[in-house]
């Protein structure tokens, strides 16, 4: 994400993506979703094109951005690990899942480690509730989860790590 | 299409995903191709068959067979015996825990009984991703009927006359919905379709999305033409990937048979439908926010009147409709509105959908009759409450519900019971609860969840949540006091009357039910200073019962942070200025010696 040329193509592509609209007013949303897709976050100078791209003010985009929490301003770690607070989940101890999760990997919610490999967050409801508690990395639901299985989890994701 | 004689249905839900079904259906292909049969017996991935306590799921047709917990190294034993030689395979059979038998057939479970399925007919029964499937269950059959021979007015006839109700919260009849969008004059409207399902433990939308996505968009170009709108619009989580890609295979396929777009059918009605995904904002379920989320900007709400239907997407007449009720649209045409009337009770007409969850034996999805009882669900459908615990309450309709205590389980479910009992039929999260959960704990859970979510816009919900949640902390922390509860009342009152939108005006359900029906465990931490279930950390204490302890150290080995003293083989002590509450000694004593008070 650091070389120039990698950010460069990513604006390109950002700007084909946008070009192709059909129709951008009220593209907003959507065209942050894909920036989010290509930067893996959004600083401040992706929301200042977005801005100037769809002749909106930055304050708006700003304000758009940080009222959503699927838009992240600080970049994230290679896996991101997601434990379930909905209430099924929380009736059934994820809140032991998480604290276990902040001791093993000396984080706190919304941080990363100083490696870049793991940022530790809540999500509200994947809608998985028979597998309760549920965390998931990135992609992938691990269910009925216990503290016990926080390890292999952290494990897991060291294992792919850097791939 | 081929024909085959058999089918084999993998669950293709989330749940089920997660638990390696899409392995189950790889090694199925595999050991039916092994056993050469693959030309005969069809492997279908379908949407979520609702029992998910027991996932992965296969089901068997024609032989109507229900396998539960099934595996991936499963797949040869299933193929050698059942689909080559006949026979079940009784080890994969769900077990009655009452009777101890085998039930083969998903019919004749308790869990799925009592259910009528409407909403959720095709979950389950059909591959999501193929339309021909769906036009084989009559799928489209209502579009084509409403646009050859209903007008416009007669659509809107039929959903009054049936009394279907809203099914993501408030329960506003849909008829009047589509009444008020029809008579406002407009040279373009919109119907949008509500896929935010952000209710923690709710997830029937998640799964009619997953599973029969073709009957949304098929009712969605129903209304669309009811209301003379050409475009639609469904606003689904970010957080349902796969709820996204499904209905985007819908709309491409439904494009391509000429079920969307220009002139359907032969006749001269367009209509066309996009997605817009959210962006992880719970107050986006609320319709004036997710058409400003829709629009691109900041999801707070917007005052009403005027409403939707008057002056709602781009300041143009609009329908939005939840998931849920878009998936009843299609059968009340087609069987009609008596037919759908004739279910449920006098006001609440019709099924609802209940995702069962918490600490219930049968974790899923059940749709029911309006006017069953809460006892039938729990303890029929649901299987009672897990571990042999006491059931506690069960709480409805997310953070906008509140909690229901065992004495009013017999109350027959319609949104006006629930309404009176201080909770809300909201999109039909129902989490049951046991002994163990602290209801102030749960009230501050809820509290903790409304005050992150709260868009900020009005002061009440903004700062008054705030507040509600700072005495709840006060009061779990043992530093409550009697003008807590009194303050708790009124503010909550306060929030309820003055606040903007519904996720304000319903945030205090939790704590004002709490309060009404579990009022002894409130008093119990503010006068006792203490918390019955044992949850809030503050309020336990731990104690060596002198009697019991046989001396083995185990206790004081383990402790981190050595605050049990004692000799061998003599009774232990806990200091209890030092004692962090963590519960190791608790859990390691081999002789039940320490206790939790």
């Amino acid at each position: 994400m650091s070389s120039t040329a990698t950010t460069q193509t990513r604006f390109e592509e950002l700007d084909r993506y946008i070009d192709a609209l059909p129709d951008r007013k009220g593209a907003l949303i959507q065209v942050l979703h894909v920036a989010q897709d290509l930067f893996g976050y959004l600083p401040q100078d992706v929301q200042m094109h977005v801005a100037r791209r769809l002749n909106i003010p930055a304050a708006k985009v700003f304000g758009v951005v940080t009222f959503y929490s699927f838009f992240n301003t600080e970049p994230r770690g290679q896996f991101t690990i997601s434990v379930c607070l909905g209430t099924a989940c929380f009736v059934r101890g994820s809140e032991d899942v998480l604290k276990e999760f902040e001791k093993q990997l000396r984080i706190g919610r919304d941080q990363t480690t100083a490696d870049n490999l793991i940022t530790l967050t809540t999500i509200r409801c994947v809608g998985a509730c028979g597998l309760a508690p549920v965390v998931m990395v990135n992609d992938r639901v691990y269910g009925r989860v216990s503290a016990k299985d926080v390890a292999s989890i952290i494990d897991d994701c060291m294992a792919q790590g850097g791939k | 299409m081929n024909r085959y004689r058999m089918h084999l249905m993998v669950c293709g839900g989330t749940g089920c995903r997660s638990s390696h079904s899409v392995q189950i259906v790889e090694a199925l292909n595999q050991e039916l191709k092994r056993a050469g049969m693959d030309q005969e017996v069809q492997v279908v991935t379908t949407g979520c068959f609702g029992f998910c306590e027991k996932g992965p799921i296969v089901k068997v047709y024609p032989d109507n067979v229900f396998y539960i917990e099934v595996k991936p190294t499963d797949a040869a034993e299933l193929v050698a015996e059942h689909v080559v030689k006949g026979r079940t395979v009784q080890r994969l059979v769900y077990k009655d825990p009452a009777g101890g038998q085998r039930i083969a057939a998903s019919t004749d479970m308790p869990f799925y009984g009592q259910q009528i399925r409407i909403a959720l007919r095709n979950c389950g029964l059909i591959d999501p991703e193929s339309i021909d499937e769906y036009i084989s269950v009559d799928g489209y059959q209502a579009l084509g009927k409403a646009l050859s021979s209903m007008t416009q007015q007669q659509v809107v006839d039929a959903l009054k006359k049936s009394g279907l109700r809203g099914r993501g919260g408030a329960g506003f009849p849909t008829g009047l919905k589509w009444q008020a969008a029809l008579k406002t004059r407009s040279d373009k409207k919109y119907v949008v379709c509500n896929a935010d399902e952000g209710d923690p433990g709710a997830f029937m939308d998640r799964s009619v999305l997953e599973g029969d996505p073709h009957s949304v968009v098929e009712a969605m170009a129903i209304a669309g033409y009811a209301i003379g709108a050409d475009e639609g619009v469904v606003y689904v989580r970010a957080e349902y990937p796969l709820a996204v890609k499904r209905l985007k295979i819908a709309i491409a396929q439904a494009e391509e048979y000429g079920l969307l777009g220009a002139g359907i059918l032969g006749t001269a009605f367009s209509f066309r439908i996009r997605l817009s995904l959210g962006a992880g904002a719970f107050v986006c379920g609320e319709e004036t926010a997710l058409l400003n989320s829709v629009e691109g900007g900041r999801g707070e709400p917007r005052m009403k009147p005027p409403f939707p239907a008057e002056k709602g997407l781009f300041g143009k007449p609009t329908v939005i409709n939840n998931v849920e009720t878009f998936a009843n649209v299609c059968p009340i045409l087609l069987n009609g509105p008596e037919w759908f009337a004739s279910i449920g009770t006098e006001k609440s007409k019709g099924t609802k959908v209940f995702a069962l969850s918490g600490k219930i034996n049968n974790v899923g999805l059940a749709e029911v009759p309006m006017g069953i009882t809460l006892r039938e669900i729990i303890e029929n459908i649901g299987g009672g409450v897990r571990n042999g615990r006491a059931f506690k309450a069960v709480q409805t309709g997310g953070p906008s519900g509140g909690c229901i205590p065992k004495s009013m389980l017999d109350l027959p479910i319609d949104y006006e019971s629930l309404a009176a009992a201080g909770a809300m039929m909201g999109s039909g999260g129902m989490i049951v609860m046991d002994d163990t959960d602290c209801m102030v704990n749960i009230a501050k859970y809820y509290l903790d969840f409304t005050v992150d979510e709260s868009c900020g816009k009005c002061t009440p919900c903004r700062v008054g949540n705030k507040r509600l949640f700072e005495i709840l902390q006060r009061i779990t922390d043992g530093k409550g006091t009697m003008k807590d509860l009194e303050d708790l009342e009124t503010l909550g009152g306060t929030i309820r009357d003055c606040s903007l939108c519904q996720l304000g005006q319903t945030a205090p359900n939790p704590v004002l039910s709490t309060l009404k029906h579990f009022r002894d465990e409130y008093l119990a931490h503010v006068v006792e200073k203490r918390c019955p279930s044992g949850v809030c950390q503050n309020l336990i204490h731990y104690r060596v019962v002198a009697e019991k302890c046989i001396g083995c150290t185990v206790c004081a080995r383990n402790c981190p942070v050595s605050c049990i003293a004692g000799e061998r083989k003599s009774p232990h002590v806990i200091d209890e200025d030092k004692c962090i509450k963590c519960g190791v000694c608790f859990t390691k004593c081999p002789v039940d010696a320490i206790v939790k008070e």
